[in-house]
């Protein structure tokens, strides 16, 4: 098997990391605030603490190159819950397998009322999301209601379960334009700790997807951390040397960025290392500095006044109305959310916020042929 | 004036569709801009739906539509997209463009040339958006395309003509209009560019990201119209000595 990014992951010292992450001087950032091209220590001086008193310029800085390279728009998308199965025990998660709900996978038809519904509200963009359950919820599934899906879409991305190379290959064929697999922490014995059970344990399978991705030829990949978990600056040091590392190996991806704070859940666990509002700011704008063309997207897990600002500054696309429960759409609005959500703003209403921010909502940048290999 | 395909365009500035922050603005932009031909990726269009709110909008003002492949990163992806092009929106002239590098969405010569081939088969009026590659230029001309298009710098940086000596010999030599095509960050760019003999520019990001698109638009409209005036006008030749505007030796033409 060709190596990736584990390899590289285990030269690493978390403890070394995490002492230089709080290293630097205030002149070592200003100095990587000016830079056009930053390395992994510029970023790493852009959200180290003597960087604080910088962030109205980092933001200004941030909001430069969004606009210059995104333009006065903002992509639109939605989450598509078809199943809340898991096979993991992740102990920050309402999905995980000892959490006592009702599960649910949706049938073809339901997908397709599910589809139908997120139509009516403008969406043409969907994040199909499923808990992590290979046996019920893997190819067979997938070649069954992706078909169904991509017709409604000009734009398929998936957050499932890490797959093999020659799975995503077949998956790029059935639609699949993107694939999000986040992180959650680079920081191994934290890893180990909240996720206990299932597949999701294997930290080498989860380090090395973005590899099987970039290999299986995926147009996007999304990388992520759930903030929260571990220290914040460690574990985005550790992300951007991912991506990094990702852009020079894979240089015909695009890749997105979400950043993702803990939120409450039930059964869920209390945050052991919160990442406050403004640290966030510090974190996004620190890696639009670090990637000018790198997307950057921002869920309704956050309220709607902190999206509002957060919004125009860096984030190029940003979900409305979305429903976290498979069903929830139009199937059966009633049932459990994986977590709960902080905007609950309509598409439309998000739309108009949109526009009165300056922004244009782009409901559609992407065509079903594209990244097919024809 | 630019003639494409036996069409003759006044306007030497051609411009991009994407990034305003509204269909209002972009319709503003364009109008100020006095372009003929505007080009819009098939990707941003809803051809099915119907949700985006550009086509109408230009359709009605009248501006010829360059369709764009933005998005393909294949001759084949490029070939498909020019197909739906022609049939939605009954033009067969194109901008192929085929980036497989989303980072700095620079050109792919080989797939470029290889499209370009094929769509001038079947009956495209190809633009093609390359690389300033002289050599490239010359073999897109004679696969017979119906402009070149090189990059004065990266789409979208505002840098201007990074390519300055390359663009010169593409300019020499070509037989077709060249239209400078991406990285014009400033008016005095554009201006540049026609001085040079350039057939015409095309901008997006310079005016869509400025403070006032509309103004901007205004702006290189200007400064096209000066680059023009300027080439036909003869430019002087410039040296790095001073020249004395009055001649100390005249004398010696009346002996």
């Amino acid at each position: 098997m060709t190596a990736g990014f584990f390899e590289l992951w285990q030269q690493q010292s978390w403890e070394h990391q995490l002492l230089q992450s709080r290293s630097y001087t205030l002149t070592q950032a200003k100095q990587a605030l000016s830079k056009a091209r930053l390395s992994l220590h510029d970023f790493q001086a852009l959200i180290s603490p003597a960087a604080e008193p910088l962030l109205a310029e980092l933001a200004a800085k941030a909001q430069q190159l969004t606009r210059q390279r995104f333009g006065s728009t903002q992509q639109l998308f939605a989450p598509l819950y078809l199943s809340n199965l898991c096979a993991n025990e992740c102990s920050y998660c309402g999905f995980s397998m000892s959490q006592k709900v009702k599960r649910r996978v949706l049938t073809a038809e339901e997908v397709e009322i599910e589809c139908l519904a997120l139509r009516k509200s403008g969406i043409d963009q969907v994040l199909i999301v499923t808990g992590e359950h290979e046996r019920k919820v893997g190819m067979p599934y997938f070649r069954q209601v992706l078909p169904v899906v991509r017709r409604y879409f000009s734009s398929l991305m998936l957050e499932v379960q890490p797959l093999p190379e020659a799975d995503y290959r077949e998956l790029r064929q059935l639609g699949v334009d993107a694939v999000m697999v986040y992180q959650e922490t680079y920081h191994q014995a934290a890893y180990q700790r909240y996720h206990l059970k299932g597949q999701k344990a294997d930290i080498e399978w989860r380090l090395d997807c973005p590899d099987r991705l970039g290999r299986a030829g995926i147009d996007k990949i999304g990388l992520g951390v759930l903030f929260g978990l571990a220290d914040w600056r460690t574990d985005a040091t550790f992300l951007a040397m991912h991506l990094l590392y990702l852009q020079q190996q894979y240089w015909q991806s695009r890749y997105s960025l979400s950043v993702p704070r803990i939120r409450p859940c039930s059964g869920g666990i209390e945050v052991p290392y919160p990442l406050s509002d403004k640290h966030l700011v510090q974190l996004i704008c620190a890696f639009r500095l670090l990637s000018p063309s790198l997307e950057i997207s921002l869920s309704t897990r956050e309220r709607a006044e902190l999206r509002d600002q957060l919004v125009p500054i860096a984030i190029t696309s940003s979900s409305a109305g979305s429903s976290t429960r498979p069903g929830g759409y139009a199937v059966d609005p009633e049932a459990l959310e994986q977590f709960s959500i902080d905007d609950n703003r309509s598409p439309a209403l998000y739309r108009q916020r949109l526009q009165q921010l300056g922004l244009a909502p782009v409901l559609k940048d992407w065509e079903p042929y594209l990244g097919r290999e024809l | 004036m630019l003639t494409l395909d036996g069409v003759q365009l006044h306007s030497t500035l051609l411009l991009g569709t994407g990034k305003f922050a509204s269909a209002k603005q972009l319709i503003a932009a364009v109008k100020a801009s006095g372009t003929e031909l505007v080009t819009l990726a098939m990707k941003r269009l809803d051809l099915q739906h119907q949700t985006d709110d550009i086509l109408a909008p230009l359709q009605q003002l009248g501006v010829r539509l360059l369709p764009n492949t933005s998005g393909a990163k294949t001759a084949n992806e490029a070939i498909f997209a020019a197909e739906l092009a022609r049939e939605a929106l009954g033009t067969h002239w194109l901008k192929l463009e085929i980036h497989p590098d989303p980072r700095y969405l620079l050109p792919d010569p080989i797939e470029t040339l290889q499209a370009a081939q094929e769509l001038v088969k079947r009956g495209f009026v190809v633009l093609p958006y390359c690389p300033a590659d002289p050599v490239l230029c010359k073999r897109l001309e004679e696969a017979g395309c119906a402009a070149v298009m090189p990059l004065g710098a990266p789409i979208g940086s505002n840098q201007g003509l990074q390519t300055l000596a390359m663009l010169e010999i593409i300019i020499e030599q070509a037989r077709v209009p060249v239209i400078i095509d991406a990285g014009l960050g400033a008016p005095s760019h554009a201006c540049q560019a026609l001085e040079l003999g350039a057939s015409a520019v095309l901008v997006n990001t310079a005016i869509a990201s400025a403070a006032d698109p509309v103004a901007m638009a205004t702006s290189f409209r200007l400064a096209c119209q000066a680059g023009v005036h300027a080439r036909q006008s003869g430019l002087a030749a410039a040296c790095t000595q001073a020249q004395a505007s009055s001649p100390l030796t005249r004398f010696l033409e009346t002996l």
